[in-house]
């Protein structure tokens, strides 16, 4: 298997490894591989970050994951290196500063191997929406990572790195994790602070680590969240220590499967997955109950109104004026604008930039947007009557495993569709995780999702550390596909 | 010209002041006039990826100091909304905004219409004021076809300060702007330059026959002088007159006054106004403002021109007039009554004529604010206490004044000492003079004598000059009747 992130940093404590070799390896294995999990590699930041942290371990300042090589999501804002969001209208942008994810991970002694590639500004499910080109997913390159955060999950499947970071607007972390056979985790809305992390649609994005095991996820999260006073919807709240009930046991944990999850909806090969997951659990203690989420149904189609209403929003900084893509010719002002948003933007973006404009214009206001926050807060009120039943909520993760590259990319809508089990976590601000749980179609990876209640992140590790003390699944790597 | 030929006039206006903190509304950039273009512009404000807003306290502070000056409903939860077009200065292609729920909810501002006997107070009410950021700078010149954007005012606080349309003409839509504009300055929150734009006003206006529903309006952006505002608006009823005496109809438009040819013109119709989209910003959470928040404010409160008007009536028996001369502005107010406070009550009236005469004049003379006076207002007093017990008349008065704003003196005593400017009241030392001065102009004693009164006063004023002032008029008076009669 590859190393963890917990295994490195006990060679790195023990003087077996420096931060210099462990990314100049990371660093070989990144540019060696063909799956495209990497927008920018810069080799010289990579290793100057690696001797910074040996320098601070040699000073005594170490923590406990300095000198840990990552990937970061091309999504943060890092100051010095190229960050693009996966798009050709940021092609060029060299961010001037650091996002508060990244000045944490600097913080940390965290070592950047490269930026990942994404879905372009994270729209998107399978990595196909990159203006860099589709990631190739390392258990079979035929077939999508998932996305949006496809590059990260890639990265760490195929053992590039140990880790990763990842945003989640509507299941961007969790579903390349499921697809890709890691551990990825969605916290809380407001727990990572998004300053500096390029917004899709504001009221949803949530950063968050991927990893291999649930324990590595725990370690990341302690070094990127926390209150920031410079993200106005972050929380204020004390620091917490998310590895410190990863050992607690799952005696009478209440795990709620909602009714109709594992129905027609989702392939069998998930299903059957899925139900071994479960099985697990209720081995190791826990009880499974029924609940209800009769609003869930809904819930895709608010998300489609409130992430693209948000998005074009958020996206109309991108003019050409100050920073970015801008035509070469236009006859005015108009012009240049229509002219470099078009160049500069992919089809996906354009087509929810146009939903978004679309739902918020005046007549249609109330039919759509106001109208999807009143589903928004039914989802919720549906997930505080479950939690009142259940500790966790488990089910899927999407309804197949890893499908082909192309296979979708006709379709938006199909390719909206296998966002059900997802979005609805991002509408109520709930943290969440895929963990590996078994295997299917074509030996493609099945994630197990937990979902907890509000701040209940130490709680979901805890339960995918157990399970993964029980199973193997997430040890397994992809045959030498890096 | 409330109502030209039988028309009545419908005036609102949109006030935007530019708050005064020190800070951005949502950044920690400065937000200093003048600086070179961009360089108060931080990632914030100059929309990077990425980048979040967050409130600026203070200037919610300002925006609560507002209502409760004009006595309005401070909104417990009020939320920003986001108002979306494109425009080269606006860096994120929104304005961060509030729409549906402003912080600042109804509220009145009394206004002094008019002067003299015409003279008229009139209660405007307004609808709301809600908090948003400023916009950057298009610069179109020096770019040689191409423009220039300095984003040094994107996200300068701004308070719009909307009225309802109660306002009847030009006269009351200025006089609406002055008391906002004093009372502005006058509670801290905005520094009124309104060269440098801090105080700018869009004027709603229509026309309609008197019982006729409100007439189609036309709003008029981004006057930033009084006089422009009632040049404007003046123009504006006289077309839209005319348009509807023609028989032409009004279309809802957006117009800019141009001063040099002192006509409006159209700058957008309704067919081209902005879809805005508005929605909740989704980066900022509801502004909540706890009633202990709101007390905390009152407290830091001065005290309003209105109380402070009715108070020097009560107190010092001053005329309306003069209690709204003297709070006219808050340095004003306060000079006069450290004036009074030291020179006793009994001089409150003196004190006002003082402060509203020389010490104005001089002021306005050499383009100083009150704060930087030369004469302080213990100064002052003692001035007017010299003159209360006739140690100096009030010409000499004038000329401590003088000597003590040129710096020549400590004190009104240290300058009457040493510029020997004590009134003379001994006839004995008069009475020479008098004598002389009468030898000196046989021609205005004939006149006199012939019936000419004005030969008198010219008489009065020869000794006066030739006692260096220092006599008493009076006296001299009765001297000079008694010489002459007798």
């Amino acid at each position: 298997m590859s190393a963890t992130v917990a295994s490195l940093a006990a060679d790195l404590a023990a003087g077996k490894a420096s931060a210099l070799e462990l990314a100049t390896d990371a660093l070989a294995r990144a540019q060696a591989s063909t799956l495209n999990a990497f927008i920018t590699l810069d080799a010289e930041r990579t290793l100057a970050e690696a001797r910074a942290a040996d320098a601070s371990r040699a000073a005594g300042k170490a923590g406990p994951i300095t000198g840990i090589p990552f990937a970061q999501k091309d999504i943060f804002c890092a100051e010095g290196w190229r960050t693009t969001a996966g798009s050709k209208m940021l092609g060029d942008f060299i961010a001037p500063y650091d996002a508060t994810v990244v000045a944490r991970g600097k913080t940390a002694g965290l070592v950047t191997i490269g930026r990942a590639n994404m879905d372009e500004f994270a729209m998107g499910s399978s990595n196909e929406n990159s203006a860099f080109g589709a990631v190739k997913n390392p258990w079979d390159t035929t077939r999508v990572p998932g996305g949006s955060s496809g590059g990260s999950a890639a990265a760490v499947a195929a053992g590039i790195v140990p880790a990763a970071t990842g945003t989640d607007t509507g299941g961007s972390i969790r579903q390349p994790a499921s697809f890709c056979g890691i551990t990825g985790i969605k916290p809380t809305y407001g727990v990572v602070s998004r300053y500096g992390m390029i917004a899709y649609a504001s009221s949803l994005d949530q950063g968050g680590p991927m990893a291999r095991t649930a324990q590595d996820c725990a370690l990341l999260l302690n070094a990127m969240a926390g209150f920031d006073e410079r993200d106005a919807t972050s929380l204020q709240r004390e620091p917490e220590d998310y590895t410190r009930d990863l050992e607690k046991p799952l005696d009478g944990l209440r795990v709620g499967v909602p009714r109709g999850w594992l129905g027609d909806g989702v392939s069998a090969d998930v299903r059957a997955a899925v139900e071994s997951g479960l099985a697990q659990l209720e081995k190791l203690g826990a009880k499974r109950v029924e609940i209800d989420l009769p609003y869930s149904q809904y819930a895709i189609a608010a998300y489609y109104v409130i992430a693209p209403a948000e998005a074009s929003s958020n996206l109309s900084r991108y003019d050409g004026v100050r920073y970015g893509h801008r035509a070469a010719e236009y006859k005015d002002l108009a012009d240049m604008y229509a002219k470099s948003r078009a160049e500069g933007f992919g089809p996906e973006v354009r087509r929810r930039i146009l939903v978004g404009t679309y739902v918020l214009s005046a007549g249609y206001y109330d039919a759509y947007y106001l109208k999807a926050q009143q589903v928004r807060r039914k989802v919720a009120e549906d997930f505080a009557a479950a939690f009142k039943v259940c500790d966790v909520i488990a089910g899927p993760v999407a309804p197949t495993v890893a499908y082909k590259l192309g296979e979708k990319t006709a379709d938006p809508v199909q390719m909206y569709l296998g966002d059900v089990y997802t979005t609805l976590v991002n509408l109520a601000g709930l943290p969440a995780l895929s963990a590996p749980c078994g295997f299917g179609e074509g030996g493609m990876p099945v994630g197990l999702h937990l979902v907890g209640n509000y701040f209940a992140e130490a709680r979901l590790l805890n339960v995918a550390h157990r399970l993964q003390q029980v199973t193997d699944h997430h040890l397994k790597a992809p045959g030498g596909a890096a | 010209m409330s109502r030209p030929n039988g028309w009545e006039v419908v005036i609102g206006l949109e006030t935007h002041v530019q708050l005064s903190t020190r800070s951005k509304i949502f950044s920690g950039a400065s937000t200093v006039f003048g600086a070179e273009p961009n360089r108060q512009a931080c990632a914030v404000d100059m929309a990077l990826p990425g980048v979040l807003p967050v409130m600026n306290a203070a200037a919610v502070d300002k925006a609560i100091t507002f209502g409760l000056a004009i006595g309005a409903h401070i909104a417990p939860r009020s939320i920003f909304a986001r108002k979306n077009y494109f425009y080269p200065d606006l860096p994120k292609g929104y304005q961060i905004s509030q729409f549906e729920i402003p912080v600042v909810q109804g509220g009145t501002i009394t206004i002094q219409v008019g002067e003299g006997e015409k003279a008229y107070a009139k209660n405007v009410e307004l609808t709301r004021a809600h908090l948003e950021e400023d916009a950057g700078k298009s610069l179109h010149e020096d770019f040689h076809g191409m423009s220039g954007i300095d984003l040094n005012r994107a996200g300068t606080p701004l308070l719009e300060i909307v009225t309802e349309p109660v306002m009847t003409s030009s006269a009351e839509a200025v006089a609406y702007a002055r008391a906002l504009h004093a009372l502005v300055m006058w509670i801290g929150i905005c520094d009124g330059n309104m060269q440098e734009g801090s105080f700018r006003c869009d004027a709603n206006v229509s026309v309609r026959r008197p019982g006729e529903p409100l007439g189609t309006r036309r709003e008029i952006k981004n006057l930033n002088s009084f006089r422009f505002l009632q040049q404007a608006i003046d123009c504006e009823i006289r077309w839209q007159i005319e348009q509807v005496e023609d028989g032409h109809s009004i279309q809802q438009a957006t117009v800019l006054f141009d001063p040099d040819s002192g006509e409006t013109r159209m700058m957008r119709s309704k067919e081209e106004a902005h879809d805005y989209r508005y929605f909740p910003d989704p980066d900022l959470p509801p502004l909540v403002i706890e009633p202990a928040r709101i007390e905390q404010v009152r407290a830091t409160m001065p005290e309003l021109p209105a109380a402070m008007q009715a108070r020097f009536g009560a107190d010092f028996g001053l005329s309306a007039y003069d209690a709204a001369q003297l709070t006219a502005s808050l340095g004003t107010a306060r000079y006069f009554e450290s004036v009074v406070a030291a020179a006793g009550a009994a001089q409150a009236k003196a004190a006002a004529n003082w402060v509203m005469g020389e010490v104005a004049a001089r002021l306005n003379r050499e383009e100083k604010s009150i704060a930087d006076s030369p004469v302080s207002p213990q100064q002052l007093a003692g001035v007017l206490a010299r003159v209360a017990d006739s140690t100096i008349s009030n010409n000499i008065a004038r000329k401590v004044f003088e000597a003590l704003w040129n710096g020549e003196g400590e004190s009104a005593d240290a300058v009457i000492e040493a510029q020997g400017l004590k009134q003379v009241t001994d006839a004995s030392a008069i009475e020479p003079i008098i004598d002389e001065v009468l030898a000196a102009n046989p021609q205005s004693v004939a006149e006199f004598k012939a019936g000419k009164e004005k030969a008198f006063n010219a008489l009065v004023g020869q000794v006066m000059k030739a006692s260096r002032g220092k006599a008493s008029p009076a006296q001299v008076n009765e001297l000079l009747r008694k010489k002459l009669g007798g």
